[in-house]
């Protein structure tokens, strides 16, 4: 199925020509009242690009485009590298967004598509973190398998919680994943042999002999190491945009949206609610596990007060700020968390309160977040295998007695 | 002997004041069918206030009792005053919106207020003494230490609870918030005035919290702009495990988490650090067993 009219491309490559520029302006820029000044026009360019239909043009670009997307991605992060070679800090920074941005993928995935509430992220991306962390005692263990298994690790640990999210909905869904968020770090203090407070210690990544921790050499052009971190960063960010995306444009993205708008019409139709609402769990909780065991990585330590209930709140703002079910949204929400309290100085201190307010606003004011979901462009054709015989394994949901009553 | 007797004791102290931090939630979801996270930085708010009203009349050279008074009456007000705020301007606009967008905007009020008292208190980042105003000192049952500012508190939490187990079962205004949560379209149409029965229950319900606040601060002499945080999620497990919505369950639940954490320091005493973690583990569970909570209504629907 194609639509009607086709898009050209030429507003993709201008939307992330503008933002990486702007991103790297935010990051290479110190000056504190240019930076404020630089932050209002970015703000201005960002509501007239939305009012006059700009990003929606540019979503339209990008749907119809990924290899373009992909493409100009890479390229212009290739240039930012290029350009910023020796800003550790700068990299560290955009490395870290990227990071977030993808565990707020999987959040989007959860809350966003299939409606699982997750108040108990930080705890995911942590289990993920610890993985990495405990993996690096082997010194056998190559880094791949200890990133990948910090995502094993964080659904394993979800899958501890499947009965108690599928057997529950609403207020009650959301207890049970706080719960698990305050029991995984009062686990982590009180629990010595990892670390309890005082955290763990890491060794960087070191992939097929690539070691990330090396500054690299072109002739006599140094690039920072921080670099590697960034293009593993951005692989890792364009998993999680390239599995939200199958997942929202097949058929089973319609499906994810029944289940979060309707259980009782999606049981009518066959559904299975419970395998649905497995997957994406499962799936976005991998997303936050491989997350944190990289961000774990890049740092080289960490520390139980890195995933903490109001890390977990923070995370779920960024997928509210930037647009719930909108994949793309958790890019500027995250961009704004991470970068303005570490370049403007002066709010430092008064950086959660900021954001509280901030949300509070957008809340009140526009409940959609800065890039609202829109309908999706389906791809029938679109098949992620063929994952009806999965459905199978989980029985169907029975009587549940409906925790609220008039529940919309 | 006088081990199970100090456990008890602490543990019914503990279980009084997260009942008294459920009774709000249940109350709210209630009336308004939604969740009010920022619950403990209420709480913490009106310790914080109650801490100011009793310097303040200390400095003013006023009596123990009447420091005592002032406390208790300036948490009541402040806690009553925010709440119903939030209810006027943040809660009532939204309770159309999605479960999930009322449970982040109270969460991020809360810190709102947190972060405030942190920011603009005089040195709010560290910990606060609280004036032990109490009398010092205590009686022996058998074996067993009984402070007497622990019996007092758990007087008077126990009559707060019995009060606002009154108002809402034998007064008025009770009868309007139970028929606001029973319906609320048939409430307004019999000429209740819905909006003002949701910000008097906020006020009744925050006003609880402020009361516990003051009696966290007096029985552990200390506290801290965080404090409200877990006792929120504490206050919140304790009504979902009790059944949303149902007075003696938030009650009931508030007692089971204090039983649970204290049974696991008086099983486990070189475990201390884990009776939260056993506590949280223990609330999964039940609420796995049973989805709506211990008293639920038994509504079902079949999916």
């Amino acid at each position: 199925m194609s639509s009607p009219v086709k898009a050209p491309v030429w507003p993709v490559l201008a939307g992330v020509i503008l933002c990486s520029g702007m991103l790297g302006a935010i990051v290479a820029v110190e000056d504190q009242r240019l930076i404020v000044a630089m932050l209002l026009g970015f703000a201005a360019i960002w509501f007239a690009a939305r009012r006059w239909g700009a990003v929606a043009a540019l979503e339209r670009s990008a749907e119809q485009h990924p290899g373009a997307v992909g493409g100009a991605i890479l390229v212009a992060a290739l240039a930012g590298i290029a350009l910023l070679h020796e800003d550790n800090f700068g990299f560290l920074m955009i490395s870290t967004v990227l990071l977030f941005a993808s565990c707020c993928i999987g959040l989007t995935i959860q809350l966003g598509y299939a409606g699982v509430s997750n108040f108990g992220a930080a705890g995911f991306v942590g289990a993920g973190a610890y993985t990495a962390a405990v993996l690096n005692w082997l010194p056998w263990m190559p880094d791949l398998l200890a990133l990948i298994g910090g995502g094993v690790a964080a659904v394993l640990v979800g899958s501890l919680l499947l009965l108690p999210v599928l057997r529950t909905r609403g207020h009650y869904a959301a207890l049970t994943t706080l719960a698990f968020g305050i029991m995984f770090g009062v686990f982590l203090d009180a629990t010595p042999i990892v670390g309890g407070p005082q955290g763990l210690k890491l060794s960087g990544v070191n992939l097929f002999g690539w070691d990330f921790s090396n500054d690299i050499r072109l002739g006599s052009f140094l690039i920072s190491f921080y670099a590697n971190y960034v293009l593993l960063s951005l692989a890792i960010f364009g998993v999680a945009i390239f599995v939200a995306s199958r997942l929202d444009r097949s058929w089973v993205g319609i499906w994810l949206d029944t289940v979060r708008l309707d259980e009782t019409a999606c049981a009518v139709f066959g559904v299975n609610i419970g395998f649905w609402k497995i997957l994406a769990f499962t799936a976005g909780n991998f997303l936050a596990g491989l997350a944190g065991a990289t961000y774990a990585k890049m740092l080289g330590f960490i520390a139980p007060n890195n995933f903490t209930l109001s890390d977990s709140l923070m995370l779920v703002s960024v997928v509210i700020l930037g647009g719930i079910g909108n994949r793309w949204g958790a890019l500027p929400a995250t961009a704004i968390l991470v970068l303005l309290p570490e370049k403007l100085q002066f709010i430092q201190e008064y950086r959660l309160l900021i954001f509280a307010v901030l949300v509070v606003i957008i809340l009140m004011a526009s409940p959609a977040g800065l890039v609202p979901r829109r309908t999706r462009r389906l791809d029938p054709h679109l098949i992620i295998g063929n994952v009806g015989w999965l459905t199978r394994l989980v029985p169907h949901a029975r009587s549940v007695p409906s925790p609220q009553r008039g529940e919309g | 002997m006088d081990i199970v007797a100090q456990h008890l004791l602490n543990g019914l102290m503990q279980g009084t004041m997260y009942g008294l931090v459920a009774m709000g939630f249940t109350l709210f979801f209630g009336v308004m069918d939604v969740i009010k996270f920022s619950h403990g930085d209420v709480l913490t708010f009106g310790a914080f206030a109650a801490l100011v009203a009793a310097l303040l009349a200390q400095s003013g050279g006023m009596g123990v009792w009447v420091q005592i008074l002032a406390m208790f009456a300036a948490a009541v007000v402040a806690t009553a005053l925010i709440g119903t705020e939030i209810a006027r301007f943040f809660v009532l606009p939204l309770r159309h919106s999605p479960t999930l967008n009322i449970l982040l905007l109270t969460m991020m009020l809360g810190t709102v207020i947190r972060e405030c008292l942190r920011l603009f208190y005089p040195n709010g980042g560290n910990p606060q003494r609280f004036p032990a105003l109490l009398p010092a000192g205590g009686i022996n049952f058998g074996r067993a230490f009984v402070r007497y500012d622990g019996l007092i508190l758990l007087a008077v939490g126990l009559a707060l609870i019995a009060l606002v187990h009154w108002v809402i079962t034998r007064t008025r205004f009770g009868l309007a918030v139970r028929a606001v949560a029973e319906d609320e379209e048939t409430a307004r149409m019999m000429g209740m005035n819905f909006r003002r029965v949701v910000r008097l229950t906020f006020a009744l319900g925050s006003a609880t919290a402020g009361v516990a606040g003051v009696m966290y601060g007096l029985y552990y002499s200390e506290i801290n702009y965080g404090m409200g945080v877990l006792l929120a999620i504490i206050g919140f497990s304790a009504a979902i495990v009790g059944g949303l919505g149902n007075l003696w369950g938030a009650i009931i639940g508030g007692y089971l988490f204090a039983g649970l954490q204290t049974l696991a320091v008086a099983l486990a005493p070189a475990a201390t650090e884990y009776k939260t973690f056993f506590a949280f583990l223990v609330v999964i569970v039940v609420i796995t067993w049973r989805p709506t909570g211990l008293l639920a209504e038994a509504r079902s629907e079949r999916v």
